[in-house]
C-alpha cells in the first residue's frame, strides 16, 4: 500500500480551514453588523453615530490615555531592570527574572482581586482614605502590575543581544557610562521598546477587567464598551470593535511591528 | 635607551579562583611591535584586556609612561583597541562608526577675548576637524568613498579595516590588536599583515598584538613575549626567539622542533639518541637535559660519514623543502632539507655544536601534597591512591588491623598525617578507562620527544599536574585515569609542627 504523500501545501489546510472560521469569517461578520442596521439593511448610522457622540469618543480619549500612562510607567520600571539583568554577570540572574515574570502563571482575575483587597486594606487606614476614590490611580496601578512582564521581557531578550564588546569598544574609545548608554544602548534596544510598547498598550487599552475591578466601575474604556453594547445592540458594538481594530492595526504599523526583520516577539514567550 | 611606554610589575589576574595571569612582568618599549603569542588559553588577551583596562589586575602594577594606571577606566586610557571581532556598532555607517571616538573627545582650546586676555575653553570638536580626521583614517585603510555604507554590507576584510580606522584616528599612544586577522581568510591574512606591519611604520605608535599563529607573530614583531599556562616563558626578538628557545614549551610551539632528552657527558658535550655531539651549551656534568634540534639543523649526509645513521620512514613535499622523518634506533628525528631521499634509504646525519639547544628539563619529577586515609591509602590531586605506607618509617610494618608498627614497635596511627608524595616520570600511566587509577585529568599538553611522548594530565578540581613519558600517542583534551602503582609511589613525612 502506498503511503498518502503530504506536501508542505497539504499540511496547511487545517490551518487555512482553521483561519477561514475563526478569523476572517468572524471578522466580515464584524463588518456587515458595523454597517447594518437592526434590520440588516445596509446603513452608516452607527458610523456616524459614533463619531458624533462626545461619550463614545471621550471613552476613546480615556482608553488611550490610560493605555499610554500604562505603557510609559511599565517601560520606565522594565527599561532599567532590564539593563541591569541583561548586563550582569550574575550566575542566578534567571531566578530574579522569574520572580519578576512568575505572577503572569497565577490567574490573571485572582491577581486583580488581590490588588483590589490589598487597595481596600490601605484605604482603610487613617490618611489613606484618598485611595477609595482614586479608581484611575488604581487602573493604572494594576495595569502597570500586570503588563510589567510583558514589557520586561522583550527588553532583556533584545538587551541580552547587545555584544559585550559594543561596551567595551564604546569605553575603548573613551565615552563614558552615559555617552554609551545614550549611543549605543538606547538606539541598539529599539526593537525591543517597540515590541514591549506594543505588547503593553493594546492590552491595557482593551483589557476592562482591571479597570472593572478596580474603577469601582468608574473607569471604562473601550474594551468595556464593546462588551456593554454587545448586551443589546449588535451593530453597534461591532463598529466601536471595528474602530479599535483599525487603531490598533494603525499603532501596531506606526511602531514598526510589521517589519519582518528583527522580530523579537516572538522570542519573549 | 628606549622608553619603557608600558610596564606591568608583577601582575596577577585570577577570575573566581582561577589563576589566569601568575605574576607577570615586563616592558614594551617606545614605539615598538610586540606580540603576545601563546596558545588559546594562555593568558594572553586577559594580559591585552588588563592594559586596555577591560580587566583589572587582581595584583601588581600596570604602569603607563611611569604612570600608574592599574585602576583606570578604559576610557580614561590613551589607548585603543581593534577588536577580535571588530565590535563595530551596528546602527552607525562607516563614517560614524571612525568618528564616534572623536565625538566622544573633549579639547582644550586657546582663545582670545577683546581685552586681548587669553582664556581656555574646553570643547568637542568642530564638524569640520572631525571629517577631516575621519577621511584620512579611512584612506589609511584605503577604505575612501566607504562613509555611508552601512556596516552590515562591508566585507569581513573591510570591517576589520574600518575597525582599524576607528582605533587609529584618536591618535592613541598604544594600538591593541586582539587577534585581528583571526576571522579572514588566509591570502586576506597574509596582505593584512603586511599592511599593519606598513601602517605600524608609517604611524610611529606602539602596537600590542594578540595571536596564537606563531608565522603571524614572526613575520610581524619587533619583539614576541610567548605565553603559557598564565607565565610568560620567553620575550625576545622573532630570531632570538626561534633560534635560541628558551624551553621545550617554546622551543615546540615556535615552528618545527626535535626535542630529545640528553645526559651532559663533558665539558660542552652531550649525549643523545646514544651518540656524543659537540656543543655551545654549559651545563653540571651527568645533568639531564633536554636538546632541541630545528630540523633544517639536521645536516643529511652518506651513511659512513654521519654522527647518527637513520633510515628515512617518510618524505612530504613542502613546497620549498622536504620533511623528512628518519628513524635512528628507536628514535625518530624529523629534518627539513632542500634534497629529496627516498623512503627506505639509509642516511647519515650531522648537527653542527650551534644547532644543538640544550635547556634544563622543566620537569624531573612529580611532586604532591597527600594525606594518608585510614585504610592507608594516600590521597592527592583529586584522587586516591594504594601505597606503602611502611616506608615512612624505616624498618616498620603493617599489623593484622592495619596499624603502623615501627622498628622500635610503637603502634602509630597514620589517619590524616600529611605527606609528600613524589612519582617518577616514567612511573605513571593513563587509561580511557575512568574507573581504571586513582583519579582522572585531561590531557593538556603532548611534547614528542625522539622516541617518547612528554604528556601533561591536569585533574579538573584541584589542576595538579601529572608529566610523565609514554609511548602511545594519545589526543589533547582526552579525559584520562591515572594509574600509578603501588610500589611507585613514594612517600616522605612532611616536617610539620606536632599537633598537641
Amino acid at each position: 500500500m502506498r503511503l498518502p504523500r503530504f506536501s508542505r501545501k497539504t499540511l496547511c489546510i487545517p490551518y487555512a480551514v482553521f483561519l477561514v472560521f475563526f478569523v476572517i469569517i468572524p471578522m466580515l461578520v464584524i463588518v456587515l453588523f458595523a454597517f447594518t442596521d437592526k434590520e440588516y439593511h445596509i446603513s452608516f448610522d452607527n458610523f456616524i453615530h459614533f463619531f458624533s457622540d462626545p461619550s463614545k469618543l471621550s471613552t476613546i480619549f480615556y482608553s488611550i490615555v490610560i493605555a499610554l500612562i500604562t505603557t510609559v510607567i511599565c517601560l520606565l520600571i522594565a527599561y532599567p531592570i532590564a539593563y541591569i539583568l541583561a548586563r550582569s554577570t550574575m550566575k542566578k540572574k534567571y531566578i530574579i527574572l522569574m520572580l519578576f515574570v512568575l505572577p503572569m502563571w497565577i490567574n490573571f482575575v485572582l491577581r486583580v482581586n488581590a490588588i483590589r483587597e490589598l487597595f481596600n486594606l490601605l484605604s482603610a487606614l487613617p490618611g489613606m482614605e484618598w485611595i477609595e476614590s482614586a479608581n484611575y490611580f488604581k487602573t493604572v496601578f494594576g495595569m502597570v502590575y500586570d503588563f510589567l512582564p510583558f514589557m520586561i521581557l522583550p527588553l532583556y531578550t533584545t538587551m541580552l543581544k547587545i555584544e559585550k564588546s559594543l561596551y567595551e569598544a564604546s569605553a575603548d574609545l573613551g565615552a563614558g557610562w552615559s555617552a554609551t548608554f545614550f549611543r549605543i544602548t538606547l538606539p541598539l534596544s529599539v526593537p525591543g521598546i517597540m515590541s514591549g510598547v506594543t505588547m503593553v498598550f493594546l492590552p491595557s487599552m482593551t483589557n476592562y477587567v482591571v479597570s472593572d475591578m478596580l474603577g469601582n466601575a468608574k473607569v471604562t474604556i473601550i474594551g468595556k464598551f464593546i462588551s456593554d453594547y454587545f448586551g443589546n445592540d449588535w451593530h453597534m458594538g461591532s463598529m466601536i470593535a471595528l474602530v479599535l481594530l483599525i487603531v490598533v492595526f494603525l499603532s501596531t504599523w506606526l511602531t514598526g511591528g510589521f517589519s519582518s526583520e528583527e522580530n523579537v516577539r516572538g522570542t519573549n514567550l | 635607551m628606549a622608553e619603557h611606554i608600558i610596564e606591568l610589575e608583577h601582575v596577577t589576574k585570577s577570575f573566581d579562583d582561577n589563576l589566569v595571569i601568575d605574576d607577570v612582568s615586563f616592558y614594551v618599549n617606545k614605539g615598538e611591535f610586540i606580540t603576545f603569542l601563546g596558545p588559546s588559553g594562555c593568558g594572553k588577551t586577559t594580559t591585552l584586556r588588563m592594559i586596555a583596562g577591560f580587566d583589572l589586575p587582581t595584583s601588581g602594577k600596570i604602569l603607563l609612561n611611569g604612570k600608574d594606571i592599574s585602576l583606570l577606566p578604559p576610557n580614561k586610557r590613551p589607548v585603543n583597541t581593534v577588536f577580535q571581532r571588530y565590535a563595530l556598532f551596528p546602527h552607525f555607517n562607516v563614517y560614524e562608526n571612525v568618528a564616534y571616538g572623536l565625538r566622544c573627545k573633549r579639547v582644550k582650546n586657546t582663545y582670545q577675548n577683546d581685552k586681548g586676555e587669553t582664556y581656555t575653553k574646553v570643547e568637542r570638536l568642530s564638524k569640520k576637524d572631525i571629517a577631516e580626521k575621519v577621511s584620512r583614517a579611512l584612506a589609511l585603510v584605503d577604505l575612501e568613498g566607504f562613509e555611508k555604507r552601512s556596516i552590515s554590507t562591508l566585507s569581513g576584510g573591510q570591517q576589520q579595516r574600518v575597525a582599524i580606522a576607528r582605533a587609529i584616528v584618536n591618535e592613541p599612544e598604544i594600538l591593541l590588536l586582539d587577534e585581528p586577522l583571526g576571522a579572514l581568510d588566509l591570502k586576506m591574512r597574509k596582505e593584512m599583515q603586511l599592511e599593519l606591519k606598513a601602517m605600524h611604520k608609517r604611524l610611529g605608535i606602539t602596537f600590542i598584538y594578540v595571536t596564537h599563529d606563531q608565522e603571524e607573530a614572526l613575520t610581524m614583531s619587533d619583539t614576541i613575549v610567548v605565553m603559557a599556562d598564565g607565565v610568560v616563558q620567553q620575550i625576545g626578538t622573532p630570531t632570538k626567539i626561534y633560534n635560541e628557545p628558551a624551553n621545550t614549551f617554546v622551543a615546540d610551539f615556535i615552528g618545527e622542533s626535535n626535542i630529545l632528552t640528553g645526559t651532559v657527558v663533558g665539558d660542552k658535550r652531550v649525549k643523545f639518541c646514544g651518540k656524543e655531539f659537540a656543543c655551545l651549551d654549559e651545563f653540571e656534568l651527568n645533568e639531564p637535559v633536554d636538546v632541541v634540534v630545528r630540523p633544517e639543523d639536521i645536516l643529511m649526509c652518506a651513511p659512513e660519514e654521519g654522527t647518527l645513521v637513520g633510515d628515512v620512514i617518510s618524505v612530504i613535499f613542502k613546497g620549498i623543502h622536504y620533511e623528512i622523518t628518519v628513524q635512528v634506533g628507536k628514535y625518530e628525528l624529523v629534518i627539513a632539507s632542500t634534497q629529496r631521499r627516498e623512503v627506505g634509504e639509509r642516511i647519515g646525519m650531522n648537527v653542527l655544536p650551534d644547532g644543538i639547544h640544550l635547556m634544563k628539563p622543566k620537569y624531573t619529577t612529580n611532586v604532591f601534597d597527600g594525606v594518608i586515609t585510614k585504610h592507608n591509602t594516600v590521597k592527592f590531586a583529586d584522587g586516591e591512591f594504594e601505597c606503602d605506607v611502611t616506608q615512612l618509617y624505616p624498618g616498620s610494618h603493617l599489623d593484622d588491623e592495619e596499624y603502623l608498627i615501627t622498628a622500635e614497635g610503637e603502634k602509630i596511627d597514620l589517619t590524616d598525617v600529611e605527606v609528600r608524595v613524589e612519582v617518577g616520570l616514567d612511573d605513571i600511566e593513563i587509561s580511557d578507562d575512568a574507573e581504571a587509577g586513582g583519579t582522572v585529568g585531561r590531557i593538556i599538553s603532548i611534547i614528542y620527544k625522539g622516541d617518547h611522548y612528554r604528556l601533561i594530565v591536569r585533574t579538573e578540581e584541584e589542576e595538579e599536574d601529572f608529566v610523565f613519558s609514554t609511548a602511545d600517542l594519545w589526543n589533547e583534551n582526552d579525559l584520562v585515569s591515572v594509574i600509578i602503582p603501588k610500589d611507585k609511589i613514594k612517600l616522605t613525612r612532611k616536617v610539620t609542627e606536632e599537633k598537641r
